[in-house]
């Protein structure tokens, strides 16, 4: 192709994404939209499926049967949004293997909120309604990204999402109006995960390398300081309900600007995660690297019945 | 409790669900693959399902308002009738499905007689669950024919797993006393009944994927007496961890 045609198609392409239209799968997209969104895609499906190991940790030591029924099936739709997740990103011609090699060599990344570990129940409630609250916000705006396929990923997790932070609100609840023991492991969550919640938006927007570019493809409807903005207003009266403080001395309404002030995120803690050195880091990473070696032979065994069966069909046939 | 019989009964039942689901629950997230992860999780959640139906009941009957959780978290280990099978660890991946296969085709011939119960409560579970438990039946079985047809090693493997559970498998159709009456009464189902069409259907399955069927002359029991094997402890003091350390508290 001449650099004139594609210089056309980038045209046409840009002026799809300021009329609002989806880009689908067959169609011509810049290079660098695919790999940015094949990252993108791929990192929110690592995440979930990382995702399911600190609350999956619990479910053998749920409390209640009620409890224990609604976090298998909690961490069960979580692997089901890794499957269309990656679903979607192998729309754009990555594999499932290579997308699952990236994450086991550490190329790819995923959401650093999981490598906080889970420690007791209440920590179950919080990742819901916390985790989840944050991944709502993030994910909300994503329901109107330009890539079609994971546009509509989203708006199904999302609705699943919701119901899942409104569980763990719930978790928390049912502790907080419980006994004194039950409600201090409810502020002992809310003290560990608070923190690492607000960092899920990401660097602030000055040190966002990727921001300037998602916003203007649409895969970014608002910046990383805008959506941390819009979390801490709506789960400041949350926690106002369930009778929890949060640990940051510094937050306070500022009536002029009509928003919460809050205090400095950690960043060197922030950074620190990310690069590969938070207090679960290299048990995810074992984990999920053990499940996919230790499942080689289990994969193989498929693979080498269907051929068998194939084989039979067409000898049949033949 | 005016039912102690048929309490026994349904937790001889029961148990085996909460059991096996607490064992299967144990897995979720470390799958071969994420469509087989997300299949055992259903099957966990279906067998927990299944679980709480029959302990609502079972609480019912004993009364002094009892609940399902005082029935699945506050008892001692001889207090458990689970069988020895459902017990036994997550060893590799043929492990999980040679005892889940062995579990299946047991579970259903039992749900077909126990959907025709003299007890409403226990048919109208067995009718429900029947749904679930052919799909457990039929996920595991596919699984023996891809383990034990596919290659050298998952051959080996799978047979490995058959050879090592196989022992379990006949104290399925023990009768205890307990089950005796109850069947007198046409609420319970004689499992000692259904051996032959169990043996029958599970070589079936085993030839057609080319895994020898065991002969063992020595089998394990005492599951349904309380007796169990040594993995028992372990998987109670995971599941009974939060009601042991926070009593009396909701949650």
């Amino acid at each position: 192709m001449s650099e004139k045609e594609v210089k056309n198609l980038e045209a046409i392409f840009e002026t799809r994404i300021a009329r609002d239209e989806k880009i689908e799968p067959k169609d011509w997209m810049p290079e660098k939209y695919r790999q940015t969104h094949i990252r993108q895609i791929s990192q929110h499906a690592h995440s979930e499926v990382v995702g399911m190991l600190p609350e999956g940790n619990w479910i053998t030591r749920a409390p209640s049967l009620r409890r224990k029924v609604a976090l298998l099936a909690k961490v069960q739709d979580e692997g089901g949004h890794g499957l269309y997740l990656y679903s979607a990103a192998e729309t754009l011609g990555i594999s499932r293997e290579e997308m699952y090699e990236q994450l086991h060599t550490g190329k790819a990344k995923y959401s650093s909120i999981f490598n906080y570990p889970a420690i007791t129940w209440a920590d179950i409630g919080a990742i819901g309604w916390l985790v989840d609250g944050a991944a709502i916000i993030n994910q909300v705006a994503l329901c109107n990204t330009s890539f079609g396929p994971y546009a509509r990923a989203m708006v199904r997790i999302c609705k699943e999402e919701s119901f899942h932070q409104r569980q763990g609100y719930e978790i928390l609840l049912t502790l907080c109006n419980g006994t004194p023991e039950q409600k201090a492991m409810a502020q002992d969550a809310l003290n560990r995960w608070w923190w690492p919640s607000l960092m899920m938006f990401g660097p602030r927007d000055a040190e966002s390398p990727h921001t300037e570019q998602s916003m203007k493809w649409k895969l970014k409807r608002k910046t990383n300081d805008e959506l941390r903005q819009q979390f801490i207003d709506q789960t400041v009266p949350q926690a106002e309900i369930l009778g929890i403080t949060i640990p940051d001395p510094d937050l306070k309404w500022n009536d002029t600007l009509k928003k919460y002030d809050f205090g400095e995120i950690d960043w060197d803690e922030f950074w620190q995660v990310v690069k590969g050195h938070g207090p679960c880091n290299k048990e995810r990473m074992n984990a999920r690297v053990s499940a996919w070696e230790n499942g080689a032979w289990v994969r193989d065994a498929a693979m080498a019945y269907a051929e068998k069966q194939e084989k039979k069909k067409v000898a049949k046939a033949s | 409790m005016k039912d102690k019989n048929l309490y026994n009964y349904i937790l001889g039942i029961a148990d085996n669900s909460l059991i096996l689901g607490q064992r299967l629950g144990e897995l979720c997230g470390h799958g071969p693959n994420l469509e087989t992860d997300i299949a055992l999780t259903n099957i966990s959640l279906d067998l927990f399902g299944q679980t709480r139906s029959y302990y609502q009941y079972a609480a019912k009957i004993a009364g002094n308002d009892k609940t399902e959780d005082d029935v699945a978290f506050l008892r001692i280990e001889r207090e458990y009738r689970n069988v020895l099978l459902v017990e036994q660890p997550n060893t590799h991946f043929g492990y999980v499905i040679a005892r889940q296969f062995l579990f299946d085709t047991f579970h259903l011939l039992l749900m077909e007689k126990l959907q025709n119960s003299g007890d409403e409560h226990l048919a109208a579970i067995a009718k429900k669950g029947i749904k679930e438990v052919s799909y457990h039946h039929r996920f595991s079985g596919d699984w023996i024919k891809r383990l034990g047809d596919g290659t050298d090693e998952s051959h080996e493997k799978i047979q490995e797993a058959i050879d090592g559970l196989w022992r379990y498998t006949d104290e399925l159709f023990h009768v205890t006393e307990d089950d005796a009456l109850v069947i007198e009464a046409g609420i319970g189902v004689n499992v000692s009944q259904l051996k032959e069409e169990y043996y029958k259907q599970v070589s079936e399955i085993l030839t057609e994927a080319t895994l020898t069927v065991p002969e063992n002359k020595y089998f394990a029991k005492g599951g349904k007496e309380g007796v169990h094997t040594e993995q028992m402890g372990y998987i109670l003091a995971e599941l009974q961890y939060m009601q042991r350390t926070y009593p009396n508290m909701n949650w």
